[in-house]
């Protein structure tokens, strides 16, 4: 084995291996060598596949290198680079470590080269991740982790159920493009799905991501979704129905994002906007529209962790995430602006602007197979996004309203980190042709004509328009938006009451009859057991033969018999030996 | 637009003269995109209203509004206050 087919995922683990032992100084530097060598690993890499081991009797292998893989690994590593500088700060040993271990296995899961080891890889995310929102160690933080790991703990279940039907239906464990339709390829896609926060799978995302910490957050908007949109390309390039679930999300996230107060909310549902884009982009499934995907993916990577940077910073300088409790923050942070602005562009696919270079791939694609409605939806969402992410996001956060704020740039190792990726940005912007050819598909696509750059900037600028005088109906508000998860926490809940309600009215009811009621019925009659038959027996008497009139005084002597104990307690043991008589006379005859 | 790009001092954006500037350059660039459509021989792809001066203009600004208004809508429907979920 030569330094050529080392596996970078070995590389983040051995790195979070080191994290544990080493003191400070080592902890800064290794966060930023692992990243880099395993991106200095990957452009060495040779096409093929390595790293093969056998289990089950299959075949397997972890390290498989193709163009399309190592488009994703270069992004991942890449930003995990920008992002540790960006957490240079940060001092918690098991924190780096989480990230570390969140950032391997995804680069496993992008070079897994058949369905086991993606499922192993793919476990090993859900967990670390997990990790980076218990971190902020906030009693929200913990319910959203929970929820977090359970919607990915039933997603790994529903893939690990539909690889294990496929294996058996086809008889290996290879990963391409799956024809068959049935039941293991739609189990595995709702897998995939569910960790592409597609709807109604979709909550986790903007549920536990703004729970996060303030690096945990810019770390995690990387890698989960962009895995699982790689394993769709891979697996389900030009299913159609991807295609109604891309432009499903793409005008869901703008909704939600418009109604949002948290500044990390509104960008994460933005993340679901975009990843609509991407999916919808592999439902179209030609070679311009996965090579559009794979683009965008990579320049969202960048300009998504640069505004979540931005917002990062933030927060941690202010300590505080909801817009009516921000703005004017451009008078204390205007370097903090000026790269959440340059964000805010790239993703509103601004021209000179990295969305710019890749988006308009996808929807030409459209385009190109006739698909009226994909061209109106993704039309119409690129507006959006400028609404809500390019114009929102910086306005309610850096200008608006003044709160009085005064906080301060952000440590400088935060900024650099900013001034990386917003470098970046601009970069792939005026110049994407370093992008277009590590595509898995030669591009024939020039995003610079006259007509193309004018109708874009029409389009966004009315959209700014649109934003300003509608203003007034976007006041922000202390409010959250119920979501479908509604159904399962409020829905939780109220399962939880009818358990309780029927399992503590069966209870309350037992505990009546039995532990109340009988006994004490028992209690009385064993009290006075002869009078107690008597009586029994003459009432009987009385209600069968209509004759009434000495009711009481036969009472009377009944008790004034018992009273006086005139029955011993032979009376007694011979009921018991008449009961048992008759109870074994009843057997035998039986 | 170019608004947020223009900063040169700490509270250049709190004076009323400076936000009435900003608002007629914005007009003005505006006009000026929307200028050139009447020139240019545009190519449709779906139909021919696309080649209409001010399309992607009308078509940008039509669809933000319609975005925030059904949001608007739907908000009035989803917004809960914020301790929706702890309560009881």
């Amino acid at each position: 084995m030569t330094a050529a087919n080392l596996h970078p995922s070995v590389l983040l683990f051995a790195g979070a291996a080191l994290v544990l032992v080493l003191p400070l100084w080592g902890r800064r530097a290794t966060i930023l060598l692992a990243p880099a060598a395993a991106f200095l690993i990957i452009t060495q890499l040779p096409a093929g596949e390595f790293w093969h081991y056998t289990m089950f009797g299959f075949d397997l292998s972890m390290l498989r290198v193709d163009k399309l893989s190592k488009a994703f690994g270069y992004v991942f590593t890449i930003n995990a680079f920008g992002c540790f500088l960006f957490a240079q700060h940060l001092k918690d040993r098991y924190e780096h470590i989480a990230a570390l271990c969140y950032i391997g296995a995804s680069l496993g899961a992008v070079f897994a080269g058949d369905l086991i080891s993606l499922y192993l890889f793919w476990e090993i995310m859900a967990i670390t991740s997990t990790f980076l929102v218990l971190a902020r160690r906030t009693a929200a933080a913990y319910g959203a982790a929970y929820r977090y790991v359970m919607m990915h703990i039933f997603g790994g279940l529903c893939l690990l159920a539909g690889i294990l039907l496929q294996v058996e239906a086809s008889g290996s464990a290879a990963f391409d493009g799956f024809s068959l339709q049935g039941l293991p390829t739609y189990l595995i896609l709702i897998g995939f799905l569910i960790n592409a926060a597609a709807y109604p799978f979709s909550t986790w995302l903007s549920d536990a991501y703004p729970e996060a910490t303030v690096t945990g957050g810019v770390i995690m908007t990387a890698y989960t979704t962009k895995t699982a949109v790689y394993t769709l390309i891979r697996g389900f390039a030009g299913w159609e129905i991807l295609i109604a679930v891309g432009c499903f999300m793409a005008i869901y996230g703008i909704i939600y994002a418009i109604l949002e107060n948290d500044m990390r909310r509104i960008l994460a549902f933005s993340i679901m906007n975009q990843v609509g884009f991407m999916i919808c982009g592999i439902g179209i499934g030609t070679s311009l529209a996965i090579s559009g995907a794979v683009a965008h993916a990579f320049c969202h990577i960048i300009y998504k962790a640069l505004l979540w940077m931005s917002a990062g910073s933030v927060l941690y300088m202010t300590g505080k995430s909801k817009c009516t409790e921000l703005g004017g923050l451009y008078k204390t942070m205007p370097w903090t602006m000026i790269f959440g602005t340059i964000g805010a562009l790239a993703i509103s696919s601004f021209p000179l602007f990295s969305g710019y270079t890749s988006k308009p791939m996808i929807i030409e694609a459209g385009v190109h197979e006739g698909f009226f409605w994909v061209w109106l939806i993704l039309e119409i969402a690129s507006a959006g996004v400028f609404l809500h992410a390019g114009i929102k996001f910086p306005y309610f956060v850096f200008f608006a309203k003044d709160n009085g704020l005064r906080p301060g740039e952000p440590p400088k190792h935060m900024l650099a980190a900013m001034a990386l990726f917003a470098f970046i940005c601009i970069f792939l912007g005026v110049y994407p042709q370093p992008l277009y050819d590590i595509l898995p598909y030669p591009v024939d696509f020039h995003a610079y004509t006259l007509e193309h750059t004018l109708n874009q900037f029409q389009l966004l600028a009315f959209s700014a328009l649109a934003f300003f005088m509608l203003l007034p109906l976007l006041k922000r508000t202390n409010t959250i938006s119920i979501r479908i998860d509604w159904v399962f926490r409020k829905g939780g809940k109220a399962f939880y009451r009818l358990c309780q309600w029927t399992f503590d009215g069966i209870n309350e009811w037992a505990n009546r009859i039995f532990a109340r009621e009988v006994p004490s019925l028992l209690a009385r009659f064993i009290d006075e057991p002869c009078g107690n038959l008597q009586k029994y027996g003459y009432r009987l008497w009385v209600e069968a033969s209509g004759i009434a009139d000495q009711q009481e005084q036969v009472s009377r002597r009944i008790d004034s018999r018992s009273r006086c104990v005139a029955y011993p307690v032979g009376v007694g043991v011979l009921l018991a030996v008449v009961i048992l008589v008759l109870a074994s006379m009843l057997l035998y005859l039986r | 637009m170019a608004k947020k790009s223009k900063k040169k001092e700490l509270d250049w954006f709190d004076h009323p003269h400076n936000i009435r500037r900003l608002r007629t350059g914005f007009y003005i660039v505006l006009v000026l995109l929307v200028l050139p459509d009447f020139f240019l021989h545009k190519h449709h792809l779906f139909s021919t209203v696309e080649s209409w001066p001010g399309f992607y203009a009308l078509f940008g600004f039509a669809s933000c509004v319609a975005i925030i208004v059904v949001s608007k809508m739907l908000g009035n429907l989803l917004k809960r206050e914020e301790d929706y979920y702890d309560r009881r």
